[in-house]
Order: C-alpha cells, then structure tokens, then sequence
C-alpha cells in the first residue's frame, strides 16, 4: 500500500535541465497517467521513481519514505519496458518466477505465484516457450506477468503498448485497466498516447519541457484544460485554437470574421486584450448534426464553405476556412457534403474557451 | 522451348556452376592441410620426389611413434612442447578474456572521458607487428630475469590479446539491450546480479568467441616466443616445429606430424564451441 510523492524533483544532466522541480502526489491504488510529447521528461520522471536514474534534485516518496538512496531492488516496485526487456535465454515460466528466485522464495510458493498470474493473463499454454517464440501481445503479457509475480506496491509502465498494432493495443489496454481492478496497487503510466492516458487513468498530468502542465481528472483535463497546450493536446481531433482580439462584446479574428464573447469570459477580458479562443471540434457542427455538451444557452450559427471532408462513418471530420485559418468541425450522423459546399454550422460558444497569448494559461480563472 | 523450361533449364546450370565454384575454393582453402597430413604419414623421399608423387605409396605413423617415443631423430621432447603452450595459451587466454570482459563491458555500457581516445589506442597497438617488439622485449625481459619462463611468455600473450578482446567483447555487450539488466534490477537484483544473471549469459557465444581467438592466437604465435623461449622450459610447440631442421637436413616428415599435432587440439575446441557461436540468443528479448 504505497502513496507516491515528488517533491520539487529535477533531474539534469550536466548544465540541462530535463525535469524542472516537478511536484506530485500519486494516491495509494490510484492510476495516474504521464503524458505529453517526445522529450518532456515523463519517461525520466518515472525512471527517477524506478531508481534507473540518479535524482539531481528534490525527493521521491514511496510509501512515505524518501527512496532517493534505495537501489531500485529495495524499493518494491515493478517496471513494464516499452521494449518488454524478457530475459531471451529463460522461458516464460523463469522470466516471471526470476524475481522471486533471486528474493530467495521457496520454489513451492514461486510456482504457486507464477502460475495464479499465467492464469490471469491467459498465459498458461506458453509457459515453457522463449520470448522468441511469442507473439508481439504475448510478450506483452509476459512482461505484465512478470511485474503481477511481485505484488509490488507500485507498478510503472514505460509505454507499454506501443510496439503493439492497434487492434492489439485496444485489447491489451483493457487488460491493463483490469488488472488494475484487480491487483489494487499504485500505478504510474507513461505514454505519449492521449487516448491510452484517458482512457485508464484516475488522474492524468500532462507534461511539457520538464514541466506539469496540468494535473487532473480525464474530464477535467478535457473539459476544463489549464493551458492552451493541454486544450492542443488532449482530444482528438485537436481542439481548434486561434488567436483573436476582443472588441465590444465580440472576438474578432484575423480578416474581420466575428464571434461573439462566451458569455463566461466578458468579466474576465476588457476591449483591446488578445486572447486564444478555443473550440472543440465537437463543438462547432453543422446544424442538427452535433450534440451540444452544454445547455445550448450560448449557441451561435454562421454559414460557411466546406473546404475537406474526412468520412468516418459513424461521423465526419469538415474542415472549414474562417478568419483566414482552418478548423475543424465534427459531424454526428452524418449526410454526404461536397468540398465547397455552404453549410450553416452552430457554435456553441458555451464551451469555448480563452487563454492568454503570453502564458498560454486559461482566462476562465 | 518455352519460357519456363528455359528457366528451369538456366537455373539448373547455375547450380552447377555454384558448386563448381565452391568445389575450387574448397580445394584451395584445405588442399594445403591435407598435404600436410598426408606429408606427416610418408617418408621423405616421396615428399621431395620431382615431380610431386600424388598418390601415396607407401604410408606409415612412424613420425607420430618417434614423436611421443621421444626416440625420434634428436628426441625431440613433444610432450613439454605440448605442456609449454597449453599453460601459455590457457592462462593467458582466461587472463585477456577476464580483463577483456571488464573493458568491453565498460566500453559498451558506460561513458567516461577519453573513452574513444583509449579505444583508438587499443586499436592501435593491433598495428604494431609483434616482431618490432621483439627486441627491445628481449632485452627488458633479460634484465628482469625473466627470459625462458611461462611468466614472460604469458604476459606477452594477454597484452597481445587484451585489445582484441575488449574491441570483440564491447561489440557483444552492445548487442545485450540495456533494458535487461534494468529490468533485472528492478526484479531485485543488484548491479551485479544483474550483470551474472542476464547480460553474461546473453553475451557468452561472443565471450566464447572472443576466447577461441585470443587461443588460438597465443597457440600459433611464432615471431615473440621464439625470441622469448630458449630451451625445454618454455618452448612453445611452434617454436618446436624448428628442432626438426638441422644444418643439412630437415626431417619433413616429422614436422609435418608435429604441425597435425598442433592443429588438432586448435581445430577441436573450435568445433566445440561453434555451436554457441551461431546462437541467436538476444533475438525476442526486445521487440522483434
């Protein structure tokens, strides 16, 4: 049972910074995410918590110790590499009983461990195999197998799915999300895949250049995103995002093309002030053909040409010039549109957003 | 003839002619071990015989019972040959190999300052023919007093084998992805465990190798040892091979023997060991 806490943790090598004094607390049995771009540290904060990397500043916490000095071995966690790193000259059976052995477990007991977590991951059938001889999913799970064999108190997973195709990703995915159902342990995960950080975790923090943009609930970061990167950065497709100036009541953007201030900014921004205004492509859809998230109290309809459709059966992506930039529209239960067509599309405004051009923080306040 | 027969028939001409081809570079490559072999089993006078006499008459294992009788002409003493370089090829083989493991694992897995300038060094000194050395050895290890031993010949042996063997031994550790021992670390191992457990074993056919060719070195060097070895107490065997030459003969035949001798213990162990050199061992531990 382990709560894990950074405490101003900075990680450099040399004269470079790569994690900036990062503070963050990981609940007991809570599953956070790390997310962000190639190069934003994610991947050597959790090597700093693993104890693969030397910490150059601040403290890591597990369970309430300071585990700055402890070698990885003593801290009681488990580690899922991207690459899966199986040790190719054992077989499945001794890659997931190695840590035992070497803990000095009787053999009766590494078998019982062994086998209860080969019944888990539907790897009975390959337990005498090489890792060559597994599929990519399958190795996988041997990975995984080998961290749930522990019981640690906190499992990292290092992109774990992505040397794996979609369809398998989806897949392995859940079986991620249910074993952390059942294993109940802390689990910290890092992936550069928006969709792999909602979809299984509790908390999601959002990294950039060795900093935490934001930290919070998936809808939280979805429906509320703290910066003007994490509104980029989160959904998909992106949210549209675009500069404007405000003037009386109304957002201008480049070429005179207006829309009118959400209601919830017009005390927060004052005529002259530059903002990015942000909109969900869901947000903006041709009338009648998009579920508006809000109450639809601050909707407002313009008709416009479609430059490209992107079919995708259950909807379809328009993309739509205005103010001398393209946005993206999402359309639900779609009719075929032609490129060039005019169409009349509703923005709800309701669920717009602003953020300051200097420090790309949220004007909502 | 239609297309496809011409093909086929095209086909089955180059297979021939691939044979044949192999069949000469074969004959090239072995025809000079099996003459020598064949030398060893007859007497001198159909060894010279002009022209060459191809087919062998008259054979016999007189050389090979005069050898190890030690009653052959001068009674040469094979058997202290044989000891000298199996102790001086064995010592200084698991000497080069145990600091060319140290190296080449520092090489591949850690960086340091001067990393490259060192390793272009050690590079170089596989420039240096042994033969200029073997002088100014001569005469250090003269004054040491350590001429004619085991000691000298060892030494010599590992310093000619140790960048060799780093250069080999780093290349195999490189290959070793890091993750693993990370992992096994993180499987509560310590650096050193980590380093036993997982990336020796997945590094041994390289080790293995690495190992053969510092032997086989050490076995079949003649220029230093035999600058370095003066008599029965550290004469190596190809420095042996000599004995067979007087001022006005040379017994052919016994040399001959003696080199079959040489090679047979050489070509053994490489066969031994070469099935641990072709194993993929690494392949699967990564994404593959």
């Amino acid at each position: 049972m382990a709560p894990v806490t950074l405490k101003k943790l900075v990680k450099s090598y040399g004269n470079v910074d790569v994690v900036h004094g990062i503070d963050l607390e990981v609940k007991d049995r809570e599953f956070i995410a790390l997310v962000g771009p190639s190069g934003c540290g994610k991947s050597t904060t959790l090597r700093m918590i693993a104890g693969l990397e030397d910490i150059s500043g601040g403290v890591v916490e597990i369970g309430g110790k300071p585990v700055n000095d402890l070698p990885p071995r003593a801290r009681n966690i488990s580690m899922v590499f991207q690459s899966y790193a199986l040790y190719p000259h054992m077989t499945v059976r001794e890659n997931m009983g190695f840590s035992l052995k070497i803990g000095k477990i009787a053999q009766a007991e590494i078998d019982t461990r062994v086998n209860e977590a080969a019944a888990i991951l539907d790897l009975d059938k390959y337990m005498d195999r090489r890792p060559s001889q597994l599929s990519g999913g399958q190795r996988q799970r041997v990975a995984m197998g080998r961290a749930i064999v522990r019981k640690p108190d906190v499992f990292l997973f290092d992109e774990p799915l992505s040397n794996l195709d979609a369809k398998l990703r989806t897949q392995v995915r859940t079986e991620i999300k249910r074993l952390h159902a059942r294993v109940q342990a802390t689990m910290i995960y890092v992936t550069h895949d928006q969709v792999e950080a909602m979809t299984l975790s509790d908390r999601i923090v959002i990294m950039r250049d060795g900093h935490i943009e934001q930290v919070g609930t998936p809808e939280e970061v979805f429906k509320r995103p703290a910066t003007r990167f994490v509104a980029g950065f989160i959904g998909s497709p992106p949210m549209n995002l675009n500069e404007a100036t405000v003037d009386n009541g109304k957002l201008v953007f480049a070429g005179g093309q207006t829309l009118p201030l959400p209601a919830e900014f017009r005390s927060k921004v004052a005529a002259g002030d530059k903002v990015i205004f942000g909109l969900r492509p869901d947000d903006i859809y041709p009338t009648g053909h998009g579920i508006s998230s809000g109450e639809a109290t601050d909707v407002h309809e313009m008709e416009l040409p479609v430059s490209i459709t992107e079919p995708l059966g259950n909807e379809t992506l328009l993309f739509i010039t205005m103010a001398e930039r393209e946005w993206v529209s999402r359309m639900l239960n779609p009719r075929p549109i032609g490129a060039g067509e005019v169409v009349k599309f509703s923005f709800d405004l309701s669920q717009a957003h602003l953020f300051s051009p200097e420090t790309g923080k949220t004007l909502r306040g | 003839m239609d297309k496809n027969s011409s093909h086929r028939l095209k086909r089955r001409w180059l297979k021939v002619a691939h044979f044949i081809g192999l069949f000469l570079a074969m004959l090239v490559i072995c025809l000079p071990g099996l003459w020598i072999v064949l030398s060893s089993l007859r007497p001198t006078v159909e060894i010279m015989a002009k022209p060459p006499v191809w087919i062998p008459r008259d054979i016999s294992l007189d050389a090979y019972r005069a050898m190890f009788g030690g009653a052959g002409q001068g009674g040469i003493p094979v058997w202290e040959y044989f000891r000298n370089s199996l102790i001086i090829s064995i010592t200084s083989t698991i000497i080069a190999l145990i600091i060319g493991m140290a190296g080449g694992y520092a090489f591949a897995r850690y960086k340091f300052k001067g990393k490259s300038g060192v390793f272009l060094g050690f590079m170089l000194t596989r420039a240096v023919p042994g033969i200029a050395l073997s002088l100014p050895l001569f005469m250090i290890f003269a004054r040491v007093g350590i001429i004619d031993t085991h000691f000298a010949m060892i030494l010599i042996y590992v310093a000619l084998n140790v960048p060799f063997t780093i250069w080999l031994i780093d290349g195999f550790f490189r290959q070793v992805p890091k993750d693993l021992a990370e992992a096994a670390q993180i499987d509560g191992c310590t650096r050193w465990q980590a380093f036993w457990q997982v990336e020796f074993p997945l590094a041994g056919p390289g080790i293995a190798s690495a190992g053969i060719f510092a032997f086989l070195t050490s076995w079949n060097e003649y220029a230093l040892a035999s600058q370095i070895t003066r008599s029965v107490n550290s004469k190596t065997l190809p420095v042996g091979l000599l004995d067979y030459t007087s001022e006005f003969t040379i017994d052919w035949r016994g040399m001959c023997a003696l080199a079959v001798v040489m090679i047979i213990p050489a070509l053994t162990l490489t066969f031994i060991i070469q099935k641990h050199l072709v194993s993929g061992l690494t392949f699967g531990a990564v994404k593959g």
